[in-house]
């Protein structure tokens, strides 16, 4: 399974995941997951609800324990004892479906935060970035303003910002347009076809099949806690091979 | 009507006990700020402590939490003052109101942050763990901001409850408005001393208990 690969760009890969397995309880969510991401390349990951995608991407930053097997983002071995999580973390950005932003903040400290308690920038250095990150998810004008004043599309394109901010090596979207109103889906996903196009790695756990089939380098279905098949875009979505996928996608499609 | 005025509002004896009873003023500020002081910051670093979610350390305090909220504060107080000193811990009526009390809030107050800080959507946590914040980091700059605003209502009030309590430390020779109200009122043969206690009281905590008031309205949750 580790041979298949988007072929964006050789070398090493950013993401490496081998034997992933998490479980809850008795219950495993993961059962021995594979996954290489290569260097910009633009995975998106697509299955039922419960079939454990929103727990791989989580144990990708060590949100969740995994119970066993390896990941290595930027050849860095998340899961080593002596791995220092919280600079790993800053490499890897990660968009929540609820957005998350800190309601107390403004949408410019809400950038910064981590800006200067992790990367350890003073306060200028610090705010240039965020007005930099902000003007990248076409906010800039918004950077005063707190998170109940902004649209949920704004929102989510200020949690971009604020992960973008730190430089990340890759980006972990959570099912970014879940929570979003049709009206606005559209803006986010602009922003992310923008990072895309300047070269970010990005790992999308999404619904938005149009997205993926436009966007996506490689397309992944899991079920049950399986990566089921895998592939570019127009195979999985024009030819899929697992009966699973197909039944997935008939039923996604037939809404 | 004048037996009410003679006996409860008594000019003559008024005069001449006010100096004392201004005596126990200060000290019942000075003990009620000491109080306040020590408990809500004491409260803070038990509901931080707690976060770190170490197991013995959380039950430690849960037990120090549910006894001083359980036990009527004057029980407290009398066995620091009067049952201490025979296993050998001596302290002065000060110490002793000054330490339960604060205990006391301490305790309360623990618990009102900690229900702040449970309150605190899960997704801050992982949304500032993502970005390689620590979890001291995250509580102090994304959790606490959030739920001391939900605690400072319910902090404000507890606060003045526990501040009233100082009128307990007369029974164990903290010469505070009541110890001296009542030492007057003995003396004279009079309760207006008694309603010069009551008076100063209105005085110290009438606008606390106002702004208490303001301080609700103010920080209501408004999203």
């Amino acid at each position: 399974m580790p041979g298949t690969r988007g072929a964006v760009t050789p070398g090493p890969p950013i993401l490496d995941v081998r034997g992933l397995r998490k479980s809850f309880g008795p219950l495993e969510v993961l059962k021995g997951i594979d996954l290489l991401v290569d260097p910009q390349e633009l995975v998106f990951v697509i299955g039922p609800s419960g079939s454990g995608k929103s727990t791989l991407l989580r144990c990708c930053n060590r949100l969740e324990e995994p119970s066993s097997g390896h990941v290595w983002v930027d050849g860095v071995d998340i899961l080593a004892r002596a791995t220092d999580i919280n600079a790993v973390r800053r490499t890897i950005g990660m968009v929540f479906q609820s957005f998350n932003l800190y309601p107390h903040m403004t949408a410019l400290g809400n950038v910064t935060l981590a800006l200067r308690k992790v990367a350890g920038f003073a306060r200028p250095e610090a705010e240039t970035r965020g007005h930099v990150a902000l003007e990248r998810v076409d906010l800039a004008e918004k950077a005063a303003a707190y998170p109940n004043e902004l649209s949920g599309g704004q929102q989510q394109r200020v949690a971009i910002a604020r992960a973008l901010a730190l430089e990340p090596k890759i980006m972990l979207f959570d099912e970014p347009t879940s929570a979003l109103d049709p009206e606005l889906v559209g803006s986010v996903l602009a922003v992310m076809r923008n990072m895309r196009a300047s070269g970010m790695t990005m790992v999308v756990v999404s619904h938005e099949m149009r997205f993926a089939r436009e966007a996506a380098d490689r397309v992944i279905f899991m079920d049950h806690g399986e990566i089921v098949e895998e592939g570019p875009p127009e195979r999985i979505f024009g030819a899929p091979e697992e009966g699973r996928t197909r039944a997935f996608l008939a039923s996604v499609f037939d809404r | 009507m004048q037996k009410v005025l003679d006996n409860f509002f008594n000019i003559e004896v008024m005069a001449k006990y006010l100096p004392n009873i201004l005596d126990g003023f200060v000290l019942t500020v000075y003990l009620a700020v000491s109080v306040v002081a020590t408990g809500i910051v004491l409260g803070l670093a038990l509901a931080i402590l707690r976060a770190f979610q170490i197991k013995p350390v959380n039950f430690l305090i849960v037990i120090f939490v549910d006894l001083f909220r359980a036990l009527p504060p004057l029980v407290i107080m009398m066995i620091f003052y009067f049952a201490f000193p025979y296993v050998g811990l001596t302290m002065s009526g000060f110490v002793a109101a000054w330490s339960c009390l604060a205990l006391v809030l301490a305790a309360f107050a623990e618990e009102i942050y900690w229900a702040g800080i449970l309150s605190v959507h899960k997704g801050q946590w992982e949304a500032a763990r993502s970005t390689g914040l620590t979890h001291l980091e995250t509580l102090i700059h994304v959790v606490l901001p959030q739920a001391l605003r939900l605690a400072i209502a319910p902090l404000t009030n507890r606060a003045i409850a526990i501040s009233k309590g100082t009128a307990l430390a007369s029974v164990v020779a903290v010469q505070e408005i009541l110890a001296h109200a009542a030492t007057a009122q003995a003396f004279s043969a009079n309760t207006s001393p008694l309603t010069m206690g009551a008076i100063a009281y209105l005085i110290l905590f009438a606008p606390l208990v106002t702004a208490s008031r303001w301080v609700e309205a103010r920080y209501a949750w408004k999203r």
